[in-house]
């Protein structure tokens, strides 16, 4: 029975990206996919006919530069284009738009408030400091602080003296910046509440916590510190969907050599005497590995995948404390015509950025109180985007794919599992918010999925529906994610490696935890690891 | 009053307009003949109007104007206005008298500056902040505590800089009796139309000039009267390229070109004290309590001022801007902001950064690499230079009083 070098559990992003780097470095590597397709939750998908979903994530901006480039994903296809802007309606019919150019964009802050226009660029310089600190960060295996290995110690010492480097100001911000709160942090900077609700979604998509939760100005950062083209903080649409990312990923790995089985769901990880051995797949097939490495989530791989008895029980205590809550689902809607914003002036380039419908941070949190007591909220929170308005291959001319992030939405309806009637009711309460925006809207759609966290676990795999993984808050990254002492991608069963968003730097279409992976993977075989080039430098 | 809903939703077509347009600028499109606009804090703005070369010499040899109405303008009024100044601003407000401008700059609590601007005193509590970078969160944010009111007027005052040796003619001929007794840095109104321009004896040239700051809806009225009455002295409208090469000559530094404002510093280690950018003689040490006065003096104190801002001289002609300035030849030891060839001095000058003791004590043995391309090929000098006070240039008729026609 053939053994391969690798067995990679999942082909979401990182998974491949982990596949790509280990097949180039001359390893034979297989990556099985439970679904008849890869991609996790960066996928394209014709769900209705001439129509393409990015049916989970569905902007592109996190996903490294370096890793586009080493695995030479241009030219398998990768292509990513900068979006315009957007706007947050507000509930009195006008609305405030978000513009790339710098006057523009404060002429339009100004609109509500002078002082507000004028306090932008503090707050951007002030988020940008953030951002330059921690990118270098990213690309890097967190140290272990309770280690005395050479690498751990240099590692911590490089943190150490990144953070030394900081006068004492500086060292106060960042503090107060990865544990305040978002709506605290931007009431420091803002005084209108459009313009703070506005900014404030960066802190709360894809997390189980309130704008006015601590932790939640970190998430802000971690969705400001991509950049498309080096233009840091921008965001982009990958042409043909977010399964461009995984499609040149896949193609990439098949070019250099790697094996790719879809319809392949893995039951269990084999382990002997605390080594992993391979992947039984759910009709019973063996796929033996020497290293088996797993892109699904921390709970999924520990808790369901490898047997509980092959683990030590504070680990296993650990992994099942680790938050990966459900907080958020999806529409994505085929339309047959462009939706109409009476509120917005024809031709305005807000409709081919992200459209928001909650004009207050209060708003946001009721939404989250909602999500608290079990239920959806009754007032979401959508972030609303058109790709189709820039990417001619997503849907047939004239018509357009709507992609609708909705938040919150709990693992649970009131403790109960989700049933057909909840979700249909759920995307009601969506459609009901869009067309109090965009009359006609409910008449123009085609087709639409609609995804609680229900659909995304089952679907995807992600534990809760959880995009990130597990949650983005300080206690949850760098040394202690996903559990202290297992930072660096290893595991307590030797052999087996993680590589999802549950390990640092975390969630988002971003690559660099496989990166990471792989770079430990090759370490540990004593592989030199020199078709990997190390983060850009931040100058 | 209107809705505040309605006022906003009458804002929203500006995003149709991104390049604003000055109040002046229906008459510079019409004088353009380069049409060589750049944005100017989002206003159309011209690099040049038909030659950079002569515009220079319309400011040193007869008169320009110069649109400055994207200037950044803050009103400042109140019973409390000259102490909140005080307190905002590192130059003695008290000094300041009625009908008087100076030059002054302001720090974030640890001594950084954050712009350096004019501060004119309209009436004893009446005062216009002219700056480069906008800080109206910062303005708000100081007032605590004192009775001030605090505008920004950007748009709605329309500044124009009229400069060179006929200036003073050119404002004579206009009818605006009696500017012949305004002092360097005195302002006074005139009348104008139905309403009043105010004229002060200020500019960014070295050169004798005036500023006017007239309300938005005069602007075309008060050019038309200043572009009658300078046909027969030679007045020309200028684009920035010829007013850059002036105020290098003045010795003049700019926001964001030869220093970075704190605000806009996304990197700590290029935030700079008044010392450190040649603005030390602004900070009053004696008057009361203003905003980053410990730190700027503890750092005196210290001697912990790490940069310094000089003008050099340099040997050769070939203009060094951009260029590094080395030690010996090798260490590298600052950067050079702005440099010209200067017609009027006849020298190759230039404003640099330098890391101290260099620039400061040790002054000797510093030369600038200067990568001078010339048709596809660098030709790279390593040139001497030597430390010398600003203004390179300094003209008598700046500040003759009553000043000459010519």
């Amino acid at each position: 029975m053939k053994k391969y070098d690798v067995v990679m559990i999942g082909g979401g992003h990182n998974g491949l990206v982990t596949a790509c780097y280990l097949q180039r470095a001359g390893l034979d590597v297989i990556v099985l996919e439970k679904n008849a397709w890869v991609g996790g939750a960066a996928t394209s998908r014709e769900l209705t006919p001439g129509f393409l979903y990015s049916n989970c994530s569905y902007v592109c901006s996190l996903f490294r530069p370096e890793i586009m480039r080493d695995l030479e994903l241009p030219k398998h296809g990768l292509q990513v284009i900068s979006y315009e802007g957007g706007a947050v309606f507000t509930r009195d019919g006008d609305y405030l738009a978000s513009y790339r150019d710098h006057d523009s964009h404060r002429r339009e802050f100004a609109r509500f408030s002078k002082r507000d226009a004028e306090a932008y660029d503090r707050y951007a310089r002030d988020v940008t400091r953030q951002c330059r600190f921690i990118q270098p960060l990213l690309m890097r295996t967190a140290p272990d602080p309770f280690s005395f290995k050479p690498r751990d110690l240099q590692e911590m010492l490089y943190l150490a003296k990144k953070f030394g480097d900081f006068s004492p100001a500086e060292m106060a911000a960042t503090l107060r910046f990865w544990t305040m709160s978002i709506a605290d942090f931007l009431d420091e900077y803002f005084e209108t509440d459009v313009v703070k609700a506005y900014l404030a979604l960066s802190g709360i998509i894809g997390t189980a916590l309130g704008p006015m939760s601590p932790g939640t100005a970190y998430v802000l950062l971690h969705h400001y510190m991509g950049e498309v083209d080096g233009s840091v903080g921008a965001w982009g649409y990958a042409r043909g969907g977010m399964g461009a990312v995984t499609s040149a990923l896949a193609s990439s790995f098949k070019a250099s050599g790697g094996t790719i089985r879809t319809g392949a769901d893995v039951a269990k990880i084999m382990t002997h005497r605390g080594k992993a051995t391979g992947a039984v797949l759910a009709d019973g097939e063996e796929v033996l590995g020497k290293l088996v490495v797993s892109n699904a989530d921390v709970k999924r791989t520990f808790l369901k995948l490898v047997d509980e008895s092959a683990l030590p029980e504070r680990f296993v205590h650990r992994v099942r404390h680790f938050k990966m809550r459900g907080s958020s689902g999806k529409l994505n809607i085929a339309l047959d015509s462009l939706p109409e914003f009476p509120a917005l002036p024809s031709g305005s380039s807000c409709i081919r950025g992200d459209l928001h419908f909650t004009d207050t941070i209060e708003r946001m949190e009721k939404g989250y109180d909602d999500w608290k007591a079990g239920r959806w909220s009754a007032d979401p929170f959508v972030d609303m985007m058109i790709p189709t308005t820039l990417d001619p291959t997503m849907a047939p001319p004239g018509k357009h794919f709507v992609s609708c992030f909705v938040q919150y939405c709990p693992p649970k309806v009131e403790g109960n599992d989700w049933t057909d009637a909840d979700r249909d009711a759920f995307a009601e309460t969506v459609i009901k918010q869009i067309s109090d925006y965009s009359p006609g809207f409910r008449e123009r759609i085609l087709h639409m999925e609609v995804r609680t966290p229900r659909e995304i676990e089952q679907e995807v795999g992600l534990t809760e529906g959880n995009i990130f993984q597990g949650e983005l808050t300080f206690d949850q990254l760098l040394f202690n994610r996903p559990v202290p002492g297992y930072a660096q991608y290893r595991s307590p069963v030797r052999g087996l490696y993680i590589c999802g968003s549950s390990t640092h730097p975390g969630g988002g279409v971003m690559g660099a935890p496989g990166r990471n992976a792989a770079a430990e993977i090759l370490r540990d075989l004593r592989h030199a690891p020199s078709h990997m080039s190390s983060a850009h430098d931040v100058i | 009053m209107m809705h505040l809903t309605a006022f906003n939703r009458a804002e929203q077509g500006h995003i149709l307009t991104p390049r604003l347009e000055t109040p002046f600028h229906d008459q510079l499109a019409a004088l353009s003949e380069t049409n060589d606009w750049y944005s100017w804090a989002g206003y159309k703005a011209p690099h040049s109007i038909f030659d950079t070369e002569l515009e220079y010499f319309a400011i040193r040899s007869t008169s320009a104007l110069f649109d400055i109405s994207p200037m950044v303008k803050y009103r400042i009024r109140g019973s409390d206005a000259a102490r909140y100044l005080n307190r905002l601003t590192v130059r003695d407000v008290a000094k300041l008298g009625v009908g008087r401008v100076h030059y002054t700059a302001w720090c974030d609590d640890h001594g950084h500056v954050l712009d350096d601007g004019t501060l004119f005193r309209l009436a004893t509590d009446d005062f216009r902040l002219c700056c480069q970078e906008r800080h109206l969160p910062w303005l708000l944010d100081s007032a605590g505590g004192f009775s001030v009111e605090i505008s920004e007027e950007t748009a709605e005052i329309a500044a124009v800089a009229l400069q060179g040796p006929t200036a003073f003619a050119v404002l004579e001929a206009a009818g605006f009796a009696g500017v012949e007794t305004l002092k360097p840095f005195q302002l006074a109104e005139f009348a104008h139309a139905d309403g009043s321009v105010t004229i002060s004896r200020t500019g960014f040239t070295g050169d004798l000039g005036y500023e006017l700051f007239a309300p938005a809806k005069a602007a075309l009225s008060l050019w038309d009267r200043l572009w009658t009455a300078g046909s027969g002295f030679g007045l020309k409208a200028i684009g920035y390229d010829a007013l850059n090469r002036a105020r290098i000559e003045a010795g003049f530094i700019v926001a964001n070109a030869d220093f970075i404002t704190a605000d806009a510093a996304l990197r700590a280690d290029r935030e700079r004290l008044p010392d450190e950018i040649g603005l030390d003689w602004l900070v009053d040490p004696q008057k009361p309590y203003f905003n980053g006065r410990d730190a700027i003096l503890r750092a005196r104190t210290k001697g912990t001022l790490k940069h310094v801002l000089v003008g050099l001289e340099i040997e050769g002609n070939i203009p060094a801007e951009g260029a590094i300035v080395y030690h010996r030849g090798k260490k590298e030891v600052g950067l050079v902001t702005a440099a010209i060839w200067s017609p009027l001095a006849k020298r190759n000058i230039a404003i640099a950064t330098l890391s101290r003791p260099f620039g400061a004590s040790v002054t000797d043995n510093l030369w600038v690499e200067i990568y001078a391309m010339r048709e596809l090929q660098y030709q790279k000098l390593m040139k001497r230079v030597r430390v010398v006070s600003r203004p390179f240039v300094k003209l008598d008729r700046r500040s003759a009083t009553p000043p000459g026609r010519f």
